[in-house]
């Protein structure tokens, strides 16, 4: 008998449980997070979800919101799991949400159909298809402020600029160390187009993901094939290993370069001395130095309200939330300003995206002088193609090797754009945009 | 006091041997029917996108497995790599031939499973138990590397994953963005529960007993005159189908937009794995538990950990909350191992077999 | 003929002309294959004494090196912590003996395999719970192991073997050695051995099993603890790491399940294979075949020896 109660008490529970939860108040704006703080990925995945969430407070505490309404922010734990990221998608679609921030290309994959029809951008901060930044044919997906394709483009600038000139890449070895999965595998068009134009050899060197801390093989290749420099495409477990391997064989740790998502500060630690002058792109100042970090610190970590470790504060990925939740909010702002309304939804949110224009004097109106660069995105143009520059580790610690560089824009949009038509020819009935164009008032 | 079956008399040997002999058997599943059926006046998006088609699909999947693992008595782990031949024939299918209905397709994708699942059946042959499972992860493995690398299977696309064109079936859109969850749950429903019913016919007819008495001591089998090759290689051919149907509708029907490789790894194989055996093993019933215990238990505990602990004002993070359900899963999956070992398919059947006898038990 | 000739020639035309490469390769599939040998090995000690297919293996190895950094990131001393993690080994061991492994005895194979299954999400949950989602960085230094590298001229070019590698190697074979030597003289030992070939037979001339299968769980635990330490510092301890101990499982097939020097000679071949597959080979299709290739070798394997290399004939096979 009493089995079947603590059953029945189950069932209870269960169908209690899909009661609907009590929708977000009207008087303040949903901005719903998609994290991973759990799974093989989390590494990664908690200094951005804190620093994304801490700015949000911070701005809930410091200006009591934005335009006077308070922001409702709500993390939902994907794992970096394709299958949760979908369960996460429905519980938010329905709470009126202002954007999604989907933090996983499997996921965001997934939800670039749905944008438009359900009415919430998506914003996929530097990660994603690097085809949306066509806002012509995904007007409601934005990448800002560079694609893959751009970071790619970047770091042949800079090997270019070592050598002494793009005309010296000729004969030269470029190795792509890359996570084989489709995020790994994104820059290798745009390498494969410059490694034509400008004659250097593409060599590849793929790791499974289950094989992340396994890397014994690839770096033989390497120590092989000897390229002159590599470009390193990874994430979580699998950007340590390479360093440390990196280190293991000898590689002139200035010859290699991380895309930003291989710049977090316990990616090059595991290396520790050895791995100094190992190089990462970014697009975002490091560090705590900044107003807008002091802010933070004011308001939301020494008031005991961040989950984040004190020590770590200012650490690469972290300020990198921080910049994500930036542009969330000027997202948030630019909408109230176009619309005139007070609180958004999301149709309001693509138009405040589109009108996104984050000139030198805001940024230092928020205190992000010489923390990030200015962006400006348009109704064609959804990620800006921003200058990024390059950090180099120290062996304890990142530094600033390299002014703001532009990427090639030439080489990669017209990749772009033919990648987006080659998009629209696959899914037969993608809508034509037919979102008027918004301009900032 | 209404479960009896007093008063219903039996007048042939079908009657007696029929899948529900009990009229009140009828009438319950007739009910769930119905009520599955009706659910969609009732529920909303979240309800049918997030919990009802992914349950089903996965207890389909569950039901393949279990006619290979729980009938057959072959252990596989190649489950996840099956499922992505059936999404990725049905992607080759439908881009090539985008006239043909879409459900059509997802059937026939599930053929192309079927040999590819016979193909790395050939080992069960040889071995069995642990070593047959450990020999399906070659073939899980190696398809996953496939569907990562061969990009002809995902038509070169430079996103590198299955993107989901729209397509329609009677006029509605059934796959895409802008397909309604209530179209799909209903395709998704028909197609599991049209294989169902053929499953459990399979299962209680001659196949199913050679799978069974294979399983149970195969040298008697083959002295019975039950050919063990073509028995065994049915049971991964018909197990391999349903794996195939199911993971081309999870691409099709519940993802609806697009799906990357990885949703086919080794961690979908587990999933599936332990919801046969929490569920039941030789059960088609078990898969449907299992799959509910599995999918449908973490959600619901993803709001009512929360629920339970906001009248005591304590608030829980999306991390610390995912840590909690993780230990309770576990934590039940050990205790429903404890308590009842063959499954909550068993424990269904003790169940009914106590109201039958109530109240007076012997 | 090109396909041929690429496939069967080359590679060895490779392997002659850059002998130092070749060497280096064999090395790391040699360090590697230690490596999965000791994941294997906490495998077989299980089995063997409970016939426990133990999924949670992977998670061990993880756990065991989380705590071990935990706590000294905690302020532990580094050996002190060290300590403290076999300690959490030991209760490992005695929680899953009572808790799973008691109230489940006698149960099929299958269902103390599901068992294990929730032991892991119960491992990782309570991990993360604890110790948090962020991966840290092996105390290699604090555990006095050696950096490093020790790099000779040889073979027409050089040879670098890492000291952490060479370290792991010995460390392995000393384990191993000791686990022998431990099976071959104790007196618990010998009842290990009882248990294994018979449960019935060990419980009638009085061995308690409770006792042995804590005794083997904690073992595998200090084994996990050894390869979590090894592997960590190969690159760090964060929960990615349970997945390299599937990679256990091939070696498992080839070397049978119950047979220790089987897991060991099963490792190194598979480790072999895979990194000299890979390297020759892997380029021709694209490389990252390492993922199925072990699978494969020991698939071929097992077409033609099903009860794997050292394996007990008793074992049901067709």
């Amino acid at each position: 008998m009493k089995r079947h109660l603590i059953m029945a008490g189950a069932a209870l529970l269960v169908a209690a449980s899909f009661a609907p939860a009590p929708a977000a108040a009207q008087d303040s704006i949903y901005v719903p997070l998609m994290t991973y703080r759990t799974g093989p990925y989390a590494g990664s995945g908690i200094p951005i979800a804190d620093g994304m969430r801490d700015y949000l407070t911070m701005l809930n505490e410091r200006d009591g919101g934005i335009g006077g309404v308070k922001l409702t922010v709500e993390e939902c734990e994907t794992g970096y799991d394709t299958k949760k990221g979908v369960e996460c998608y429905e519980q938010i679609k329905g709470k009126n949400p202002v954007m999604n921030n989907p933090y996983s290309t499997g996921v965001t994959l997934q939800l670039i159909p749905r944008a438009a029809v359900d009415k919430i951008p998506i914003l996929s901060m530097a990660y994603g298809l690097s085809a949306a930044a066509v806002g012509d044919t995904f007007p409601w997906v934005f990448n800002p402020p560079v694609t893959y394709w751009d970071g790619a483009s970047v770091f042949v600038e800079h090997v270019a600029q070592k050598e002494g000139g793009l005309d010296k890449l000729k004969g030269k070895k470029i190795g792509l160390v890359y996570l084989d999965v489709p995020y790994g595998k994104e820059p290798i068009p745009l390498l494969e187009a410059l490694s034509k134009r400008y004659g250097f050899e593409l060599k590849l060197y793929p790791v499974a993901a289950q094989e992340m801390q396994n890397q014994g093989s690839q770096w033989l290749n390497i120590r092989r094939d000897r390229p002159d420099w590599i470009y390193l495409q990874g994430w979580g477990a699998m950007n340590p290993t390479a360093v440390k391997e990196a280190t293991k064989i000898g590689f002139k740790m200035d010859h290699m370069v991380g895309v930003w998502w291989a710049g977090s500060d316990d990616d090059a630690r595991g290396g520790g001395m050895e791995a100094k002058g190992y190089k990462s792109l970014n697009f975002h100042g490091y560090g705590p130095n900044f107003p807008v970090l002091q802010d933070i610190k004011k308001y939301v970590v020494d008031t005991g309200k961040s989950q984040f470790p004190k020590e770590k504060f200012g650490e690469n990925l972290y300020n990198r939330g921080v910049y994500n939740a930036m542009l969330i909010a000027e997202a948030i702002r630019a909408a109230q300003k176009v619309t005139g309304k007070k609180v958004v939804n999301g149709e309001d949110t693509r138009k405040g995206l589109e009108a996104l224009n984050i000139t030198e004097a805001r940024l230092k109106e928020m205190g992000m002088e010489g923390f990030a660069a200015p962006l400006n995105l348009a109704c064609s143009d959804h990620s800006g193609h921003n200058k990024v520059y390059i950090l180099e580790w120290n062996g304890t610690k990142w530094q600033k090797s390299t002014d703001w560089t532009s990427p090639m824009k030439d080489v990669v949009r017209p990749l772009l754009e033919a990648a987006a038509k080659d998009y629209v020819e696959k899914n037969a009935g993608w809508p034509k945009r037919s979102e008027a164009c918004a301009k900032a008032s | 006091m209404l479960y009896r079956e007093a008063g219903q008399y039996k007048t042939g040997y079908t009657a007696d041997m029929a899948v529900f002999p009990i009229a009140q058997d009828r009438a319950g599943i007739a009910i769930i029917l119905a009520a599955v059926v009706l659910l969609p006046i009732v529920a909303n998006d979240f309800m049918l996108q997030a919990v009802m088609i992914p349950f089903l699909v996965f207890a389909l999947a569950a039901i393949g497995l279990n006619l290979l693992t729980g009938y057959t008595g072959l252990l596989s782990l190649g489950t996840g790599g099956f499922m992505g031949v059936g999404a990725y024939a049905c992607y080759k299918l439908t881009t090539f031939f985008p006239e043909v209905n879409i459900v059509i397709w997802i059937l026939v994708s599930g053929l192309f499973a079927a040999g590819v699942g016979v193909i790395f059946g050939l080992p069960s042959l040889r071995i069995k138990g642990f070593y047959l499972m450990v020999a399906t992860l070659a073939s899980q493995f190696f398809l996953q590397w496939c569907f990562n690398r061969v990009q002809w299977l995902y038509n070169y696309n430079a996103s590198g994953a299955i993107e989901v064109p729209e397509r329609y079936l009677f006029g509605w859109a059934l796959t895409g963005a802008r397909a309604t969850p209530t179209v799909r749950y209903y395709v998704v429903l028909t197609i599991v529960v049209a294989l169902t019913w053929i499953a459990s016919n399979l299962v209680h007819g001659r196949i199913g007993r050679s799978w069974m008495a294979v399983r149970d001591m195969d040298i008697a089998a083959e002295l019975m005159g039950i050919r063990l090759l073509p028995t065994k290689l049915l049971a991964f051919a018909v197990s391999s189908f349903y794996c195939g149907v199911a993971g081309a509708l999870m691409v099709f029907l519940w993802y609806a937009t697009g799906a990357e490789y990885n949703v086919f790894d080794i961690n979908q194989s587990f999933y599936i794995l332990s919801m046969i055996i929490i569920g039941g093993l030789g059960s088609v019933l078990g898969a449907f538990f299992g799959a509910a215990l599995i999918y449908i238990l973490p959600i619901a505990l993803g709001f009512a950990v929360p629920a339970l602990l906001a009248p005591f004002g304590l608030h829980i993070g999306a991390d610390t909350l995912e840590h909690v359900r993780l230990i309770i899963i576990g934590a039940l999956i050990i205790f429903f191992l404890i308590v009842e070992p063959h499954g909550l398919a068993r424990l269904w059947q003790i169940g009914k077999h106590k109201l039958r006898m109530w109240p007076f038990p012997y | 003929m090109d396909v041929l000739y690429k496939v069967l020639v080359d590679p060895f035309l490779q392997m002659g002309g850059a002998p130092d490469l070749f060497v280096q390769t064999l090395w790391e599939g040699f360090v590697v294959g230690t490596l999965y040998a000791l994941i294997a090995l906490g495998f077989v000690l299980i089995f063997k004494a409970s016939g426990v297919f133990n999924f949670a293996q992977g998670i061990m190895v993880v756990f065991a090196a989380l705590t071990l950094v935990g706590l000294y990131e905690k302020g532990v001393p580094a050996y002190a912590a060290l300590l403290l993690a076999i300690g959490a080994m030991f209760l490992i061991a005695l929680g899953t003996e009572r808790l799973v492994l008691r109230p489940l005895v006698n149960q099929p194979d299958i269902i103390l395999f599901m068992a294990t299954f929730g032991l892991t999400y119960v491992l990782i949950g309570l991990g993360e719970l604890i110790f948090g989602g962020s991966p840290k960085v092996m105390i290699a230094d604090q555990l006095l192991l050696p950096k490093g590298d020790i790099t000779f001229q040889a073979f027409g070019g050089i040879v670098q073997l890492q000291k952490i590698d060479i370290a792991a190697a010995v460390i392995a074979s000393l384990m191993i050695a000791a686990l022998a030597v431990f099976f071959q003289k104790t007196r618990i030992g010998r009842a290990l051995r009882a248990v294994a070939d018979s449960h019935k037979a060990a419980l009638s001339v009085g061995i308690s099993l409770n006792q042995i299968w804590v005794i083997v769980w904690f073992t595998a635990g200090v084994v996990a603890l050894v390869t979590g330490i090894m592997w960590g510092a190969r690159s760090e301890v964060s929960f990615a790491l349970q997945i390299i101990a599937l990679k256990a499982l091939p070696v498992l097939i080839l070397g049978g399940f119950t047979s220790i020097p089987g897991a060991i000679v099963g490792g190194l071949i598979i480790g072999l294979g895979e990194k000299l597959g890979e390297f020759y080979w892997g380029g021709l299709v694209g490389g990252g075949i390492e993922s199925w290739l072990a699978y494969m070798i020991a698939l071929i394997f097992l077409l033609f020896r099903p009860q794997g290399l050292f394996g007990e004939r008793i074992i049901e096979r067709i």
